[in-house]
């Protein structure tokens, strides 16, 4: 038996399989239920209110009280979302109609697969895809998503799911520069205590940062602390804003807009836009703990965790799924904070969030590269 | 590195059957009653004053117009931080001459307004149309 699975696991198609079936499985279909029942929760709380806690899984019915009541809330919405009339308004065109919410869900599920999240299982990499290009491949497709909800707003015609639609792109683009121009200093941040210089491989990467120090505390090089620091404060107000999220929502805020760019949408349709806003969270998450907070591995503290690392890099099933806990509870932190900004701040006026994308970020982003640059180069000695 | 690109493709199908199944079950599974009414565009519960494909701001054009010159620099800005370690001072120099040029179209269109979202129209005038009629109340 123990045989036999080694060697079915020995094909390379068959561990692909395996890794795309995790990747979909967990970060798609079992972490984005989660998470809307945990936003109603963590809102209702935040908000003095109960929230949804009737809903529970049949037979196993909250476990004589350890489990919180509403955890089956999401299935519940799924079925009544399927069972929902779909109401496609007799303006709209179509086509553009229909590819809006699939052009928003798809580009940021595809985003996850350069991710890396574990190290290893016998020697088989935890990432669906060892790219060249790694995480110039996330950015490519992110850029997508700006399609998925413009067409949407556009394809409704109305003029809610208009302004909305524009609001997103304007906004979406004026980001997603800060976004990029902080995963390059982070990329050349990591080079800075290796002769090889920055790399765009996600694995080396993490693997970097498992060796010299998190990038968020500058990589192991004291100089570059402020950079890390700094790069991630500007990587994750943009990531903020390129999920849509309060203090950004603008797009669909339900006070003005009823929804913006959804608001025409109903049944499964409005589910994939909902599913995508998830799925981008996860993804902009898991993109941070890659980049900044050192994937799976444990931060060398003061050397008391010496070895830890290597110990995850170990290769048994064990030392595997250990680092894959290591790595889904870290983007689980991220997203709680999603979650608790959401509920804390209010929403800003276009004309500031035009202002602190611009005038602001931007700037800071050019000025973050700069000092990298310069702190890079003094430290090499300057001699070509 | 080929077949790497496959998991790619298969992901990448995987994602698209699920979402295709998933609106082809709903398809199956839910009532279709439409009436005129309910496929309106809703706009308060008001009748919709006309079509929503109107010209909208130039603004928009003009953020697009510059995000595409900072994109392209983000683009042509990756590769060079691999090799950035290599070369040291000359990439140093080389590409600050190159963010210089795209920092100075920055700042012309900062200086020149455009970053500015709210635009004043000049001075208002109030008071009824030339040439309106008196209205009767």
């Amino acid at each position: 038996m123990h045989n036999l699975l080694e060697t079915v696991f020995s094909h390379p198609a068959v561990r692909g399989g395996a890794k795309i079936a995790f990747c979909i499985g967990f970060f798609v279909l079992a972490l984005v239920p989660l998470l809307v029942i945990l936003e109603r929760r963590i809102s209702a709380f935040m908000q003095n209110r109960v929230g949804p806690d009737r809903v529970n899984l049949p037979f196993i019915n909250r476990l004589g009280g350890i489990l919180p009541g509403g955890l089956a809330q999401p299935l519940a919405d799924a079925i009544k979302l399927l069972f929902k009339e779909d109401i496609i308004p007799s303006g709209a065109d179509k086509f553009l109609y229909l590819a809006g919410p699939v052009l928003v869900l798809v580009p940021p599920a595809l985003g996850m697969i350069v991710i890396p999240f574990g190290s290893n299982i016998g020697g088989e990499p935890l990432q669906v895809a060892h790219l060249g290009v790694g995480i110039l491949f996330t950015m490519s497709v992110l850029s997508v998503a700006v399609y998925g909800l413009a067409f949407g707003g556009w394809a409704s015609n109305n003029k809610w799911s208009l302004i909305g639609g524009m609001r997103a792109s304007a906004q979406l683009v004026s980001y997603e520069l800060s976004l990029g121009l902080s995963i390059l200093a982070v990329l050349m941040l990591s080079g800075a205590m290796d002769p090889k210089g920055g790399t765009v491989d996600p694995r080396e990467l993490v693997q970097r940062q498992a060796d010299h120090g998190w990038n968020i505390f500058g990589g192991g090089n004291p100089w570059l602390l402020p950079a890390g620091l700094g790069g991630f404060l500007l990587f994750f107000i943009s990531a903020l804003a390129e999920n849509n999220r309060l203090p950004f929502d603008l797009p669909e805020c339900e006070a003005e807009l009823v929804g913006g760019y959804h608001t025409e949408y109903s049944s499964m349709k409005f589910s994939l836009f909902m599913m995508g806003e998830f799925v981008g969270m996860i993804l902009m998450c898991s993109l941070m703990v890659t980049l900044f907070l050192g994937g799976w591995s444990l931060p060398p503290l003061f050397g008391a965790l010496n070895g830890a690392n290597e110990w995850l890099a170990g290769g048994s099933i064990l030392q595997g799924l250990v680092s894959v806990g290591i790595f889904v509870s870290k983007v689980m932190v991220l997203l709680l904070l999603y979650i608790a900004i959401r509920w804390t701040l209010p929403r800003f006026k276009y004309t500031q969030l035009m202002d602190l994308g611009w005038k602001r970020l931007l700037p800071l982003a050019l000025a973050n590269i700069a000092y990298v640059a310069v702190v890079g180069v003094a430290a090499s000695g300057g001699q070509p | 590195m080929l077949f790497e690109w496959a998991n790619v493709l298969v992901y990448l199908l995987v994602s698209i059957f699920f979402i295709l199944g998933s609106l082809t079950l709903g398809r199956i599974l839910r009532p279709h009653r439409p009436t005129p009414e309910k496929l309106s565009t809703y706009e308060c519960g008001e009748e919709a004053i006309g079509t929503a494909w109107i010209q909208f701001n130039v603004r928009f054009y003009i953020i697009a117009l510059i995000f595409l010159i900072f994109d392209v620099e983000i683009a042509v800005l990756f590769p060079w931080t691999t090799i950035f370690k290599e070369f040291k001072l000359l990439a140093l120099l080389e590409i600050l001459l190159f963010v210089g040029i795209l920092v100075v179209g920055f700042a012309y269109v900062w200086v020149k307004g455009d970053l500015e979202w709210l635009k004043s129209i000049g001075e208002v005038k109030t008071g009824p149309a030339p040439g309106a009629p008196e209205r009767a109340d």
